[in-house]
């Protein structure tokens, strides 16, 4: 019974297993990256990126209808330009990167729903901001996997001096110039990755997958390699719960992942170990030294 | 043999000068205080010399010294406290020349760290994470990370400030052992006792230089007023230095 209701699904149908596959991508490449977006406050910013990426999808989409390559091509391209765009703009003028990326990201936008609004329907447009997860074919699942290695790759490559940046900035100008390349490769894989969870999520939820597990992994660890783990964890296990849940109730697939991912962090924000409610409220006699 | 050479550098922001026309040279091994007032333009002047900061005029010359070759502590350091890192990664991060993007920290230099963490009297302090540290404690481990990076050129900005007398007095101790294996050290202080006490040459600075020197010479009440009366506001509508003029050309 327990056995059809959580491994059933996955051995009778291959789009859930191609799902399972996707997720589980997804949350190893997403998570860690989005351990790093709540570190250096820019949580938000994956957010307001995440929006970026809508016209040049959008574009994609006109040129080859739904067609999720084309599409996540497209997202690339507008992705980075904003990124690259209000990294540069930001470091050589005196402006936040917050200010400026929001400068971008709603021009980005705006241009997104009007190209659109020109051609496209209601339901491709509601493919486009919501996703399914549950029709992935080989080609884009492909895609997925490979972005998902990429990310690792370039995550392993600039980490040393992306936690130099994150925790002190000023003392990395001072030894090297590398901070600047770290910070606009990671800004690079926050778009990989939201184009990635586009494909499954949207673009309105595509950085959940991101943002709520690191938001989980924050309450149970001090230790950044810990917090990285628990968030992968905490991701592939929501994407797994959300995708059963999705199968046996009629909610979709998205909102479900993302729905077990916030159960998961109410659970935290309780009882985790690292600053919990509960914890506060009855944090046990004080110590002796 | 001089570790560095000023030639009419002026320093700020905006176009406005924080330092004016600084001329002169410090020699290698020196020991130097900075002294002045709030916005004389110390830490702007230590800026420039790590880097961060370009001249708006003139230049300064580092004497064939690598801007890696230079630690710098800078007065509010931008710390992410709650960043979840360890004191031992945190005072790892000084060994960046050696290690760069990718060296591996062996056995020798995690003895060196740990090295480095006891002689800020940090033992014990190694797996703790920063955020749980007081403002003296980060401040050992700050030393701790400049006595990593060997540097020929250490620069600190008002390194003991509201650090009690106990931290001081051990911090000092290091600065005095840097100079005495023969680094270049610059400090900008605004206790004039520890600079008469321990420092050798002094540069009393007020946007432009008032006096630099020996201590003994430099350091006289006189030299002080000079610097206190010194005007802290920018004029905004102040015209193009003529100085600037004249210097170049005299170049």
């Amino acid at each position: 019974m327990l056995h059809d209701a959580l491994i059933g699904p996955f051995t009778e149908f291959e789009f859930m297993r191609r799902a399972l596959a996707a997720v589980i991508a997804l949350a190893l490449a997403g998570a860690p990256i989005g351990v790093f977006l709540m570190l250096r406050r820019m949580s938000l910013v994956g957010d307001a990126m995440a929006h970026a990426i809508l016209p040049g999808a959008a574009v994609g989409f006109l040129l080859s209808g739904l067609n999720l390559f084309a599409m996540t091509a497209g997202g690339l391209i507008a992705g980075f330009a904003v990124a690259i765009l209000a990294g540069v703009v930001a470091r050589s003028t005196g402006l936040k990167e917050d200010a400026s990326l929001a400068t971008f990201y709603l021009a980005s936008l705006a241009l997104g729903v009007t190209i659109v609004s020109i051609k496209g329907t209601n339901i491709d447009l509601l493919h486009v901001l919501f996703g399914n997860i549950l029709a992935m074919d080989d080609q884009t699942l492909l895609v997925v996997a490979f972005n998902a290695t990429i990310t690792l790759l370039v995550l392993a490559v600039i980490y040393r001096p992306l936690v130099i940046e994150s925790v002190d900035p000023l003392f990395l100008r001072t030894v090297s110039r590398a901070g600047g390349p770290a910070h606009l490769a990671f800004l690079a894989l926050v778009v990989i990755n939201l184009v990635n969870g586009f494909q499954a999520l949207g673009t309105l939820l595509a950085v959940g997958l991101m943002i709520l597990p690191a938001g989980i992994a924050r309450f149970w660890s001090r230790d950044l390699t810990a917090m990285i783990c628990i968030a992968v964890v905490a991701a592939a296990v929501s994407g797994y719960a959300g995708l059963v849940l999705s199968f046996q109730t009629r909610v979709p697939s998205g909102p479900a992942i993302i729905l077990v991912a916030t159960v998961l962090y109410i659970v935290s924000v309780l009882f985790g170990r690292i600053g919990g409610i509960v914890r506060q409220l009855f944090p046990g006699r004080h110590l002796e030294a | 043999m001089a570790a560095l050479h000023f030639h009419n550098v002026t320093l700020g922001y905006d176009r406005h000068p924080a330092v004016h026309h600084l001329n002169g040279e410090i020699t290698r091994g020196a020991l130097v205080a900075v002294i002045g007032p709030n916005g004389a333009g110390k830490s702007t002047l230590l800026r420039g010399i790590v880097g961060i900061l370009k001249p708006l005029d003139g230049s300064i010359h580092l004497g064939g010294l690598d801007s890696r070759d230079i630690a710098y502590l800078p007065q509010s350091a931008e710390i992410d406290r709650s960043f979840p890192i360890s004191v031992f990664d945190f005072v790892g991060t000084g060994l960046w020349r050696g290690a760069g993007l990718f060296g591996g920290i062996g056995k020798a230099a995690r003895e060196r760290i740990l090295r480095a963490i006891a002689s800020v009297g940090l033992n014990g302090f190694e797996n703790r994470p920063i955020g749980t540290l007081s403002g003296g404690q980060m401040q050992r481990v700050l030393f701790a990370r400049v006595l990593l990076q060997d540097a020929s050129l250490i620069v600190l900005d008002e390194p003991f400030n509201a650090i009690d007398s106990k931290t001081t007095a051990d911090l000092l101790a290091l600065v005095k052992r840097w100079h005495a294996e023969g680094r270049t050290v610059l400090a900008a202080l605004h206790d004039m006792e520890m600079v008469r006490n321990h420092f050798s040459e002094t540069l009393v600075l007020a946007r432009g230089p008032v006096a630099w020197g020996p201590t003994a010479e430099v350091l006289t009440p006189e030299n002080l007023i000079v610097a206190m009366r010194m005007c802290e506001a920018f004029d905004d509508t102040a015209a193009a230095c003529a100085a600037d003029d004249i210097g170049s050309r005299a170049a």
